[in-house]
């Protein structure tokens, strides 16, 4: 009745091939597209949207593109933050370089310098994989964050290498700069992120993303049905890099303002979206955006409990909060070890059956 | 059921603002966790506690009583930013990052806001410039104060000469370390002097191949611009290569107890700049005890009073409490806007009389703020470290900072600043 295939015919191929082939999912897909852009920004306050939504978006994009590495390619990269850093320092060479440039396009650009940077890092992922890849990208993300300290080309030699965002602004409205509105920023962010996960699930559903499961299934089996090792991994690499790239063009750009390489885009958020990649589900979309809340929202909401609500010190709710978030997300892994979205997935075949399982 | 009683609680949580408060609300951005909690905990308690003292003792300032809240950065950027935007809407009177990486961002934040931004001793040192930066204050002084004040103590131990001198300058590779690094490279040309620099990655527990370059090196003097674990770290690993301590200078955030006791024996003659007086010698430690710790209200577990960082903390609240009080005489009514208080910190004065009123007598240099200058008098002191006595110890008066040369160099970084982002610099 409620979750069925029973009654939805499918009449033609594009329909039988069609993302959510259950009605009531298409209904929830339109239903969440519609609050999101509609209902949100007129109940969305200053500080939800700049501590909760915001960057919840941006983590999203950064784990849709370490998702597409990791969880339907197969290799394990640590460097994400390094590639965060060439979006970021990007947007601010392109939009200092270039003021008159929109500010979207500039987004767009500086996902692709982090592609081409990406592919050169995934190269070595051609001859060696798993954890020797893992140490080979660990070494892009302390290079790349040693450049953007070192060179004060990066950072048009401002005295203390901190890159600081300009005020732009896109058909006439302030997007970036400390003067945007919230609802501004919210809507770059939310039109990036919904384009690039519908991008990101057609890409894996389509010839392109078939060829990177087949190579993360096994490798030898993949080249010898004809995929080219060399195209997979390296698109891979590219398209994952492109999305991390927007992602970390959007954190400097639209969210912080102001970033300093080595704090921004530490080994520590490398680690943070690869958790969430984990813990929200390997080759999963859904799962991206399940891991970012938890890992991004879950804090936030765990201070504003703690703190705010209960009036405990805020010391000892950060404290609670780490050994909360750590429990969690060993229950989690204990209780799911394929992510939240299997949880879901899980969750959805029962839901078929319902009220009469076998 | 439970979900739902959970999702209220965060619903009321983020939504209850309090109504028309009669009260001054004085927010902390405090850090007590992570690598940097040894510098953040003692100046949180001091600051905390200089507040609670001021509405023990006095009810408040001008008879309204002082509204604290805490928000945990853990200096972290984002958490910073996060901490901002729950508290911009409470008509915070100061924000007191106690962070730079956080102050940079906070900066067009609190432009665009209207809340007074104060950097003790820390941020963005072109803020000094306030008609480019009316909103942003770093008295009594910044770290270029700081590199020029070390540079001059060093002038007068030898002889007024740095002539062929190599002083080391190691770091903390972020935007707080960076901060004094023009200022050096002028004044080692000005004084022919090699300067080398030498950065320390965050958070710093691991510095053995800077301090095997050190000691390749030979300097005559290192000097330090550490915070949190990597102060400790590079004053072990300066005594490991005995290291002459007395010529290791650190910056008034590498000056502080957790820095040097770990180290034992090995720190004693290490010395640092201070902008401000040390040891719990002041009056005004004897009202700490008397209506703070012994009414069981000291913060965090009050082991930290009379700490240098401690004393620092204390001293960024004696001088915002000093401010909202000149606020209220120029307002001429007590409760205050961010804005009124703003005016008050660019029209606050700090003399002697005052100091000894407060029960703070020469803690500080006296100096007066105004619209074209933020950035306080720039004096420091130098403090040494006893090892057996377990003290700081002053071993200079006031040295005065090249006020003339930093000046110029603001000058410059203001106005590229106010050119980035079109600002017609100007008092307000």
């Amino acid at each position: 009745m409620l979750y069925r295939e029973a009654g939805d015919f499918k009449t033609s191929y594009a329909s039988d091939n069609q993302t959510f082939p259950i009605r009531f999912d298409r209904t929830a897909y339109w239903v969440v597209i519609a609050v999101a852009f509609l209902l949100v920004p007129m109940v969305l306050t200053d500080y939800w949207a700049n501590s909760i939504v915001i960057p919840f978006l941006i983590y999203v994009i950064a784990a849709l593109g370490l998702n597409i590495l990791i969880g339907y390619t197969g290799l394990l990269s640590l460097g994400t933050a390094a590639f965060m850093a060439v979006g970021a320092y990007s947007t601010f060479k392109l939009t200092t370089a270039f003021p008159e440039m929109p500010i979207y396009i500039v987004f767009v650009l500086s996902g692709l310098v982090t592609a081409a940077v990406g592919v050169l890092f995934g190269l070595p992922s051609l001859k060696i994989k798993g954890f020797y890849l893992a140490v080979a990208t660990l070494a892009a993300q302390f290079f790349l964050i040693w450049l953007f300290t070192r060179y004060g080309w990066f950072f048009n030699y401002s005295s203390t290498g901190q890159i600081s965002m300009p005020e732009r602004t896109m058909f006439g409205v302030t997007i970036t700069g400390a003067s945007a509105s919230s609802t501004a920023v919210y809507f770059t962010c939310l039109i990036f992120t919904v384009a690039m996960a519908w991008l990101a699930r057609n890409m894996t559903r389509g010839t392109l993303g078939r060829t990177w499961m087949a190579i993360r299934d096994m490798d030898i089996a993949a080249e010898i049905i004809g995929v080219n090792p060399l195209i997979a991994k390296l698109s891979s690499f590219a398209v994952s890099s492109f999305f991390v790239g927007v992602a970390g063009a959007l954190t400097f750009a639209v969210y912080l303002g102001a970033v300093e390489a080595g704090e921004a885009f530490g080994i520590n958020k490398s680690f943070l979206v690869l958790f969430m990649v984990i813990i929200g589900g390997l080759g999963s979309i859904l799962g991206s955006f399940l891991g970012a809340a938890f890992l991004v929202v879950l804090p936030v909401l765990l201070k504003l409990l703690l703190v705010d609500g209960l009036g405990w010190p805020s010391d000892l709710a950060r404290h609670l909060e780490i050994m909360i978030i750590g429990a969690l997300i060993i229950i989690v892994l204990i209780a799911e070890p394929h992510g939240m979205a299997a949880l879901w997935r899980t969750m959805k075949e029962k839901l078929r059956l319902w009220p009469f399982p076998h | 059921m439970k979900m739902t009683k959970i999702a209220a609680l965060i619903a009321a949580a983020a939504i209850a603002t309090p109504v028309v408060a009669q009260d001054l609300h004085f927010p902390m951005l405090n850090y007590r966790t992570g690598p940097f909690a040894p510098g953040g905990i003692p100046f949180a308690d001091g600051y905390q506690d200089y507040l609670t003292l001021i509405n023990e003792r006095d009810g408040g300032i001008g008879g309204l009583p002082i509204r604290t809240t805490e928000c945990e950065t853990a200096y972290n950027t984002e958490r910073g930013v996060e901490c901002y935007e729950s508290i911009r809407g409470d008509s915070p009177l100061i924000v007191q990052p106690l962070s730079t990486g956080i102050t940079y961002q906070l900066i067009p934040r609190v432009t665009e806001d209207g809340v007074p931004l104060h950097t003790m001793g820390y941020g963005r040192t072109s803020a000094m410039e306030g008609e480019t930066f009316p909103w942003v204050f770093n008295y009594p002084a910044n770290y270029w104060d700081g590199a020029s004040v070390a540079i001059n103590y060093l002038l007068d131990q030898n002889g007024d000469s740095l002539e062929g001198k190599k002083i080391v300058l190691i770091y903390h590779n972020s935007a707080y370390g960076r901060e004094p690094i023009p200022t050096l490279e002028n004044l080692s040309e000005r004084y022919g002097f090699e300067l080398v620099e030498i950065p320390v990655d965050s958070p710093g527990q691991e510095q053995s191949s800077q301090w095997l370059q050190i000691r390749r090196e030979r300097p005559d003097y290192v000097i330090m611009w550490g915070w949190g674990v990597m102060n400790a770290v590079a004053i072990q690993e300066a005594a490991n290569i005995r290291f002459p301590m007395d010529h290791f200078i650190g910056i008034w955030w590498s000056g502080s107890e957790n820095d040097v006791v770990p180290v034992g024996e090995g720190a004693d003659g290490y010395t640092a700049l201070t902008f401000h007086g040390v040891g719990t010698d002041y009056p005004v430690y004897d009202d700490i005890q008397e209506y703070v710790v012994d009414r069981g209200l000291a913060a965090g577990n009050g082991d930290q009073i009379g700490s240098a960082v401690y004393s620092r903390g204390l001293y960024a609240a004696m001088l915002a409490v000093e401010a909202a009080r000149t606020a209220q005489d120029l307002a001429g009514h007590a409760q205050i806007t961010p804005a009124e208080m703003r005016a008050g910190m660019e029209a606050l004065s700090i003399s002697e009389e005052r100091l000894a009123e407060l029960g703070l007598p020469n803690f500080s240099a006296p100096f007066d703020v105004s619209c074209q200058n933020h950035g306080g008098s720039g004096a420091a002191m130098i403090q040494q470290w006893d090892a057996d006595a377990q003290t700081w110890s002053l071993i200079t008066d006031w040295i005065d900072s090249d006020r003339e040369l930093i000046g110029e160099l603001a000058t410059a970084d203001a106005a590229a600043y106010a050119a980035e982002n079109n600002i017609t610099p100007g008092c307000m």
